[in-house]
């Protein structure tokens, strides 16, 4: 939304999920809640703007080269 | 019962001239917070246009007109100064008299820039950072609103309860550009 900024601005807020439906205990609340997967390689995860526009970002990060493969605005809804 | 005299938040510290760049408090401005609700940007901006010849400015961006000045602060966020905000805008946005929760200080004269880089991490160059160009970052670790108000003239905001750190951090910024320039 800003262009692009420097790393200092921001904070990590952990793996991009996609929210189980139903309110009902299910194994996929389990694996919502409590494992994660931890890839070397792309993943897709949340990222506060906290010292600049505070906006929420899914962003697409290889985690071995710390290349950034995508970044959009976390309240456009899920894709 | 006590006498309440009111004061500048950086009274006392500012101005200062240090080499060729002055350091001042501009004149205390009302301030206030506008965020429109979901959808109705465009009209608050009308509006604000209207009533006071700024419309609400695009990311990074400021717009003035005489006293008034609307500066983008974030997702959704504005900020208006000198300004009261106008009749009606209530209707279109959330708004909050922010007037004494802030420090202003200016930052005039060649090199201005420098001393902002010591202590911010934009990209402030003439390029990149334009005149008009207003956001929200950080100067060493306060959370902090920097507009480029001139061509070697920028504009601080902090919260108020900072302003002695913030007088602080840029008189000792501004006394190592001036010590390099003699060099």
């Amino acid at each position: 939304m800003c262009g692009e900024r420097d790393r200092r601005e921001f904070y990590y807020g952990g793996t991009a999920l996609s929210r189980p439906v139903g309110t009902d205990w299910s194994a996929e609340w389990d694996d919502y809640l409590h494992l994660r997967e931890n890839p070397a390689g792309r993943s897709r995860e949340l990222w506060y703007h906290e010292t600049g526009c505070t906006a929420w970002l899914v962003v697409e990060r290889d985690t071995v080269t710390h290349e950034i493969h995508g970044v959009r605005l976390a309240a456009g809804g899920r894709s | 019962m006590a006498e309440l005299v009111a004061t500048s938040p950086a009274k006392g510290l500012l101005p200062v001239t240090i080499g060729g760049l002055t350091l001042s408090e501009p004149a205390h401005a009302m301030m206030t917070g506008i965020s429109p609700h979901t959808g109705e940007v465009a009209q608050a901006s009308a509006l604000l246009k209207q009533a006071t010849g700024c419309d609400l400015p695009a990311p990074n961006r400021l717009t003035r007109s005489g006293d008034a000045m609307a500066l983008w602060t974030g997702r959704n966020r504005w900020m208006l100064i000198g300004a009261p905000a106008p009749e009606g805008l209530a209707e279109t946005a959330a708004l909050t008299d922010q007037s004494d929760a802030w420090v202003a200080v200016t930052i005039e004269g060649p090199g201005a820039a420098l001393v902002l880089a010591r202590l911010c991490p934009l990209d402030l160059r003439d390029t990149a950072f334009p005149e008009g160009t207003a956001t929200r970052s950080e100067i060493f670790h306060m959370q902090a609103i920097i507009a480029r108000t001139g061509p070697a003239s920028f504009l601080v905001l902090t919260f108020r309860s900072m302003a002695g750190t913030l007088v602080h951090d840029l008189t000792t910024a501004a006394r190592a550009v001036a010590a390099r320039a003699e060099v």
